[in-house]
């Protein structure tokens, strides 16, 4: 079932106004430029709503959106990127019943298993905004160099991420992806999972709604394999997490593409969602950046 | 101007002992290659040759992977951090006691200048190992988790612009971790890694920890991707760092490449003059220029533009050109044919796109690889010589005229290794450092390098740290 906005009436006795589900870039909700939509069942089969299917063209427009988001988002001062991020948390938490519906419908789990991985998604949004100000002083140093020099490394957000969010976690694996990109400044075009998509385009409206920025977020439904290939060879992003892809092949033949320029690839791992997601993730998209000046009087 | 002449003050070569023929130093000894032809090494300043050279073919990259496989799980992976570390301190020590020697080796095999051999290559290398020796007992502090564990067998690849140093760079933090190691120099410059392998033997480094196998490209090639290593760690041009990230797409192998640049090295109207012009010297001469992150591109803010230009100039005109060995040799020879001959290209590039060309007045000895340092003025955005990188002693000149200006135009490149800054004004240092998009910004100073201090480059100069604690990570599983 999808979350309706039911009022305590008499069956029937209100027709519900049910939601068109559409991309979110930019800050905007268009349908996918293509036309095309996709029929999203639940895990029985039962048809759910029609997705928007992003196209090539979504894609780039969607890495325009984000590039042009980066300079600002990264310039944030890490205390007010947490800030945000935590606001994406209280904002979620409004919306549970919502989210654990469609998580419930999505993943075909009991409304009760449901309502755990949003609150674990939810725990995570505010793990992760706590991260903001604290990353610089974890991950960069002082170096003592042999000469008159002041000499220190700081953390950096890499730039654009392209995220293949987990085919099968719609909501936990999903944020789990998103967060960690963004806490530092980086921008993200997420392509969602390919039959669960409806929790990603609940939390784009979350994100439209928290203080993010429009940009920072931009998120594809529609297929990774599709998408994917042109977010891999697009010179204009600077890394890449194969988490949704499943296939060896197709992983490789990305990973391959993503070295045009480059990219910093996340190679699709066996992930356990629901356990403690550490710095690795965080670090990925993550510049160090090495400053020297003299020191004399 | 009149000028005092030098007197030629040459650094003695009798302190090397070249071989005339060297093997691959695999699993503890030096063997003939099964599978490979000798190739010859010679001096660039002279085109003498120096020795013949055994070329690695795919039967003996499989012998080292394995004999470094079998080092890793028998004795290097199961050895406690500290006794690691004692290898390593036993081996910056041989550095130092033969750093004389070594310096010579390289000058003559490079081309580099000895003074710079003897004051920057050498003791960057001893001090790389100390630093690293140190963190062999004390992973668990690294900040890469609780329980850090080495990955197995690296590959590693290193260029022919700091011989030893890329080797030390590799292979310091490669075995503090508790990896062992297969590394192929570059083609033009394999004697001093060949010397290392010596002091390998001298310092009783366990047979298979450390193999160094010669070769060119193929030989590399063959390294990267045998199925038998677990990290690959390479420094070179971006060219080859893309071909070795799409060679490993697929696999369980992590990957660091230390790739091109096309630093840019901005100058404000405030900054004081005379470091300044140093600063500019050292960025874009210092080693001819072979430098991945050197300070190509020179932007000056307009108004000081014409006396930065003048002074620059006076100054290139007092730089020496010469005999490497020669101590008061400022800029020493082009590594090799094929290198001067890419110089030379773009040069001319330069020119044909319209840029205008200066070099100063300097004799270059009629034998082996010369390049006098050069000049361009005039040169726009779009220019090639402005784009791509020449990797010798040719500086472009740029003109900005605000802060703002001078980002963008440091930023528009596709490569992100290092950056220079000159300013008077503190808060515009730390604005211009925020906002440049570069792996290392150097402020009010230029090319320093210190093992404490992790270096490595943003967007298409490549991924991963060397130095520091960060280098560490790059050899960790966590």
């Amino acid at each position: 079932m999808v979350w309706r906005p039911t009022l305590p009436t008499k069956d029937g006795a209100r027709l519900d106004v049910r939601k068109t589900y559409k991309l979110y870039g930019g800050g905007a909700f268009p349908r996918s430029e293509s036309g095309r939509s996709y029929v999203v069942n639940d895990a029985k089969g039962k048809f759910l709503a029609n997705a928007s299917q992003a196209s090539r063209k979504d894609a780039r427009d969607a890495v325009v959106a984000a590039r042009k988001a980066f300079g600002g988002w990264s310039a944030r001062t890490a205390y007010n990127r947490g800030q945000v991020l935590y606001r994406i948390a209280e904002v979620m938490e409004g919306r549970h019943e919502q989210f654990s519906a469609e998580v419930a419908a999505s993943e075909g789990l009991s409304i009760g298993k449901a309502r755990a991985l949003v609150d674990a998604s939810i725990d995570r949004w505010v793990w992760y905004a706590g991260w903001a100000d604290k990353l610089a002083q974890v991950v960069g140093s002082s170096n003592p160099v042999a000469g008159p020099y002041f000499d220190f490394s700081l953390p950096e957000a890499t730039g654009v991420v392209a995220l293949l969010a987990p085919q099968d976690s719609s909501l936990l694996g999903l944020t789990s992806v998103i967060a960690p990109a963004i806490v530092s400044g980086n921008t993200a075009v997420v392509v969602t999972s390919f039959e669960r998509p409806l929790p990603a385009v609940t939390l784009g409206e979350v994100m439209a709604t928290s203080d993010v920025p429009g940009g920072v977020v931009n998120i594809l439904t529609g297929s990774a394999s599709e998408i994917g290939p042109w977010l891999a060879a697009h010179l204009d992003v600077n890394a890449i997490d194969l988490a949704g892809v499943t296939d060896h092949e197709e992983a490789t033949a990305l990973e391959a593409a993503a070295a045009e320029n480059l990219k910093r690839v996340r190679r699709p791992a066996d992930e356990d969602w629901t356990e403690s997601p550490g710095l690795s993730r965080l670090t990925q998209y993550l510049e160090l950046k090495t400053v020297w000046h003299p020191i004399g009087i | 101007m009149s000028r005092f002449e030098y007197a030629p003050a040459p650094e003695s070569r009798a302190i090397v002992d070249i071989k005339s023929s060297y093997g691959l130093f695999i699993n503890g000894a030096f063997t003939e290659a099964t599978d490979g032809k000798p190739f010859k090494t010679v001096s660039p300043a002279s085109e003498e040759v120096l020795a013949e050279v055994s070329e690695a073919g795919p039967a003996d990259v499989d012998r080292a992977v394995k004999a470094a496989r079998k080092a890793y799980d028998k004795v290097w992976g199961p050895m406690p951090g500290r006794d690691r570390a004692k290898y390593l301190y036993r081996i910056a020590r041989l550095i130092q006691e033969r750093s004389r020697e070594l310096a010579v080796l390289e000058s003559l095999d490079n081309g580099k200048p000895i003074r710079e051999s003897r004051d920057v290559d050498l003791p960057l290398v001893a001090a790389h190992f100390f630093y690293y020796a140190g963190w062999a007992d004390k992973l668990e502090y690294a900040g890469a988790g609780e329980n850090p564990q080495p990955l197995g067998v690296a590959a590693q690849v290193i260029p022919w612009n700091f011989p030893l140093m890329m080797l030390a760079w590799k292979i310091a933090p490669a075995l503090a971790a508790g990896n062992t190691v297969v590394l192929k120099p570059a083609e033009t410059t394999p004697l001093t890694a060949l010397a290392f392998a010596e002091i390998c033997q001298q310092a009783d480094l366990p047979p298979g920890v450390v193999n160094i196998i010669t070769g060119a490209g193929r030989t590399g090639q063959a390294l990267v991707e045998h199925e038998g290593v677990d990290k690959v760690a390479f420094t070179g041009s971006t060219a080859v760092g893309r071909a070795i990230a799409k060679s490993v797409a697929g696999t369980d192998k992590k990957v660091t490449l230390e790739l091109g640049g096309k630093a840019a090295n901005i100058v404000f109207e405030d900054a004081p003059i005379d470091q300044t012009v140093e600063g500019i010297v050292n960025g874009i001469f210092f080693n001819q220029g072979h430098v991945c992150c050197a300070g190509s591109r020179l932007l000056v803010q307009e108004s000081v533009y014409d006396e930065v230009l003048a002074r620059l100039k006076r100054r290139m005109g007092t730089l020496r050109v010469g005999d490497p060995l020669d101590k008061n040799t400022d800029i020493g020879a082009i590594n090799s044919a094929e290198q001067l001959a890419r110089i030379r290209e773009l040069s001319q590039v330069g020119e044909d796109e319209g840029s205008e060309r200066w070099s100063p007045e300097c004799e270059l000895p009629t034998q082996g690889f010369w390049f006098p340092p050069t000049v361009f003025t005039g040169v726009s955005q779009a220019h090639r010589i402005a784009r791509e990188e020449i990797f010798g002693p040719v500086l472009s000149v740029l003109t900005f005229r605000t802060p703002q200006e001078a980002v963008e135009k440091a930023n528009n490149t596709p490569f992100g290794l290092s950056a220079g800054v000159w300013t008077d004004k503190g808060s515009r240092i730390l604005w211009m450092a925020n906002q440049l998009r570069a792996g290392v910004v150097w402020a009010n100073t230029f090319n320093r390098f210190d093992p404490t201090s992790p270096f490595g480059g943003y967007k298409e100069s490549g991924y991963g740290r060397e130095g520091g604690r960060h280098g560490l990570e790059a050899y960790l599983a966590h």
